[in-house]
């Protein structure tokens, strides 16, 4: 495979990606093909030496953004024929219908998701607000009613939910991070058969 | 070796090898070889996230008549090594709990 053969190659495998993209990618591996070249290889021997197109066409798309990779390769690589954009309107009211639920049901179990998170934080922060709440009772209690044994107690108990709150507050980190992580691998899945599709 | 501790590893050490001056893609291969093996595929990926978080910078420079990029570190790249080195002791002291057990039985 020499130069021409190796770029060409790799634009096909990218082909759909923002032409300023698939040039940058094609400038870059260009340049270290020179390099080896320059170091003695020949030019059959470098393009060998930067691995296989696939590999590399693989590494790129899995490092681009989804919306990106969807309009890249859904898009088809030739026009359509009339008959078939005559077949995706009249299907348009069996398709969309089932597209959109399907979106929809994904987004939901997403924000059911993050709003369990979000409840919990809230859930967090009250309990950090009922040791303020402690204070305030000290006050009522033991300056304005005279008793200050039970303003001590709500102190006591506003302490305790404090310390319940960092608690939980740690625990929630860790919940977060695992939903952030989730939540990278979930896009990974969903951008994998746009990847593979292209490279089996 | 897991893929998201090597990606995030791999990350700092291509900042590395353009830490002192400012480097391109065939050299920092390079430079990284004794250390770490890399290939082309995943340097290029790395490259390119790290231009978007404005970790370096590239510039286009003419070399024996074409034009090669130079890749050059921003502050926050250096700030992003530093910070590497201060999570390194919390990774030793991992690894010093993974492998507690095997140093007991020796």
């Amino acid at each position: 495979m020499n130069r021409a053969e190796f770029l060409a190659a790799l634009r096909k495998d990218l082909n759909g990606l923002p032409p300023e993209d698939i040039e940058k990618s094609a400038e870059f591996y260009s340049e270290l093909m020179d390099d080896h070249m320059e170091n003695g290889l020949s030019e059959e021997e470098a393009a060998a030496a930067l691995g296989s197109v696939d590999e590399i066409a693989a590494q790129i798309l899995s490092e681009t953004s989804l919306p990106k990779l969807i309009k890249a390769k859904v898009k088809p690589n030739r026009a359509l024929k009339v008959w078939e954009v005559i077949l995706i309107i009249l299907g348009a009211p069996l398709w969309l219908p089932l597209l959109l639920a399907a979106m929809i049901c994904f987004f939901s179990i997403y924000i059911v998701l993050w709003a369990v998170i979000f409840s919990l934080f809230a859930a967090d922060l009250s309990l950090a607000a009922c040791g303020l709440t402690g204070l305030v009772a000290l006050v009522q209690y033991g300056v304005l009613y005279g008793n200050l044994a039970a303003g001590v107690l709500m102190v006591g108990a506003g302490m305790i939910c404090v310390g319940l709150a960092i608690l939980l507050f740690l625990g929630l980190l860790g919940v977060t991070k695992a939903g952030l992580r989730l939540n990278r691998n979930i896009l990974l899945w969903i951008k994998s058969p746009f990847i593979r599709k292209e490279n089996a | 070796m897991d893929n998201q501790l090597k990606r995030g590893l791999l990350d700092v050490c291509v900042l590395a090898a353009i830490k002192n001056e400012d480097s391109y893609g065939y050299q920092i291969i390079k430079d990284m070889k004794p250390y770490v093996e890399i290939s082309e595929s995943t340097l290029y990926p790395i490259l390119r996230r790290l231009e978007a978080a404005e970790l370096l910078t590239v510039r286009a420079a003419e070399h024996s008549g074409r034009l090669r990029k130079y890749y050059h570190i921003t502050p926050l790249g250096l700030k992003r090594i530093e910070s590497f080195r201060k999570e390194w002791n919390e990774i030793m002291s991992i690894y010093r709990f993974i492998t507690r057990e095997d140093a007991a039985n020796e």
